[in-house]
């Protein structure tokens, strides 16, 4: 690839000063650059479409023979899972662009020590890579929906719904990812991820109703916000709209803001050491 | 070969922690979710397909045996590529052990990684009455079988990967979905023909059945078939990666 789109003047390059570039034009210039490394191959896209097309074939229908319907549910069992499906990825997608890459950012390539001196403040650099993991999350969660349509899972129109609701999963789990990763004190570490990561997947209803637990239990399970973002993406993909929707998305706008808090918090004195 | 085995236990030692999540916790979690909570609506609606035994029954098997071939794709890949690169395969071939040897030696760490992830998660089996105590040792045996079978054809292909992206790719694009479409979580029987006849082939859809035959205790002698194809993937893989190791190591 020899010549790259230019999304926005860099701030060095552009006709305003550095210094007095606003913070958007300040975080968009770590975003391109984000995304300029991705440019030279598409294959982290398609990589990560692979997972949840394999699980949507073989759980959806290879196990959905096995379990006939969900109760409360009048659609195919791959119709159930989709959207469920479709959240998971939305938020590993955005998970795994605030962990691993902000973590191979910070140990290996050492990235921000080059960006710090710069203008962009910490505050910048975390939202900017908040905003490139939503970008990733939209990028993927579009591309699943295509997949999902193209094995004609769509339901209802409310399915559309899940693209304005994977920016929202998306921001909750870059931010959370964010979060978190100023706590990993080194790259074994990452493994602690992955054993909240997979149970969250496994147990947050993706592949079963709530009524499956038993109610003591049921309250453990509400609480994940994996839970709340397959609410919020499933009911009005089933064409259903009930109140728990509204509220799964208020609960990711308080569990963003808080986890964004944390992040941008934290991260001075984990990128001044 | 025994220090070459020495030396990957040592390493051990000090990185066992890690891998005790995606080795042992991994599968565990997948038995609870799919076993437990998946299997709570199959059984309600009680399929011909599993004749007969919970879901979680007919599950547990396939799930142990598609964990050994993970366990033993992830420690027969990476590591030996590394090692073979610029790591502790360089550091031995100035000494006296033949290339042949450092295979053999990291081999048998390899299974020794199979043996115990898979003891721990066959012993949760059968404390949770998955299978019988008297078929839990055959189980095992099972799951090793198939480490076996692909951690030696993998450390052949390893040796000699220089890209170490590569490894990624094949786990993602290969190792991924045979894991999927092992039949691990349901009968292959299901699948469009064409598909089926290409999923039935790959080893792992074998040593699946295989597995659950001698967990549920239903073996045939089309299992000895199985075992026997297990076998000569391992033999085919091992003089493989002799030579594999010999050119890599002596180039």
């Amino acid at each position: 690839m020899t010549t790259l789109p230019t999304l926005i003047d860099s701030p060095s390059a552009g006709p305003v000063p550095a210094d007095q570039a606003g913070p958007v034009r300040r975080v968009l210039s770590l975003v391109e650059r984000n995304f300029m490394i991705y440019r030279r191959s598409l294959t982290p896209v398609v990589f990560g479409l692979v997972e949840p097309v394999l699980y949507l074939l073989t759980i959806g229908y290879g196990v959905g023979s096995l379990v006939g319907s969900v109760p409360g549910v009048d659609t195919r069992y791959a119709a159930y899972v989709a959207p469920a499906i479709l959240a998971t990825t939305a938020m590993n997608t955005a998970v795994s662009h605030t962990i691993f890459g902000v973590f191979t950012r910070v140990k290996k390539d050492h990235t921000y020590e080059a960006i710090v001196p710069t203008p962009l403040s910490v505050t910048d650099i975390a939202y900017a890579e908040v905003t490139s993991a939503v970008i990733n999350a939209l990028i993927t969660s579009v591309g699943f929906l295509a997949a999902l349509a193209a094995l004609g899972l769509v339901v209802s129109p409310g399915v559309l719904l899940a693209v304005p609701a994977s920016v929202l999963v998306g921001v909750a789990f870059g931010a959370a990812g964010l979060a978190a990763t100023t706590y990993l004190r080194d790259f074994a570490d990452l493994q602690l991820v992955q054993l909240v990561m997979l149970p969250m997947f496994l147990f947050a209803t993706t592949f079963y109703p709530l009524t499956v637990y038993p109610r003591p239990l049921q309250p453990f399970i509400e609480v994940l916000p994996l839970y709340q973002s397959i609410e919020l993406i499933r009911e009005p993909a089933l064409g259903r709209f009930p109140a728990t929707v509204p509220v799964a998305a208020g609960y990711l706008i308080v569990f963003s803001w808080l986890a964004l808090r944390i992040a941008i918090r934290r991260m001075g004195p984990m990128l001044a050491r | 070969m025994v220090h070459t085995f020495e030396y990957w236990l040592l390493r051990y030692r000090r990185t066992w922690r890690a891998t005790v999540v995606i080795s042992v916790a991994n599968p565990l979690l997948f038995l609870v979710g799919f076993g437990a909570g998946l299997g709570r609506l199959v059984d309600q609606h009680a399929p011909a397909q599993l004749s007969g035994t919970t879901y979680a029954a007919f599950f547990a098997p396939g799930l142990l045996c598609a964990a050994a071939m993970q366990t033993a794709f992830l420690e027969s890949s990476g590591p030996v590529t590394y090692a073979a690169i610029d790591g502790s395969y360089r550091d031995a071939t100035p000494t006296p052990l033949e290339p042949p040897q450092i295979m053999a030696g990291h081999q048998m760490f390899v299974i020794f990684r199979v043996l115990t992830s898979s003891a721990a998660f066959v012993v949760v089996m059968t404390a949770f009455g998955l299978t019988s105590p008297r078929a839990a040792p055959a189980v095992l045996g099972g799951a090793v079988l198939t480490g076996m079978a692909f951690a030696a054809p993998v450390a052949a292909w390893a040796v000699g990967v220089r890209r170490t992206a590569r490894l990624t790719t094949v786990f993602r694009m290969i190792v991924m979905p045979m894991y999927m479409f092992s039949g691990a979580f349901f009968a292959l029987a299901k699948l469009p023909t064409a598909v089926r006849i290409v999923a039935e082939t790959l080893p792992l859809a074998q040593a699946v059945i295989l597995c659950r035959d001698l967990s549920l205790e239903t073996v045939s002698a089309a299992d000895a078939a199985r075992a026997g194809y297990l076998f000569a993937l391992t033999a085919v893989g091992l003089l493989w990666a002799r030579r594999a190791y010999t050119g890599r190591l002596h180039a």
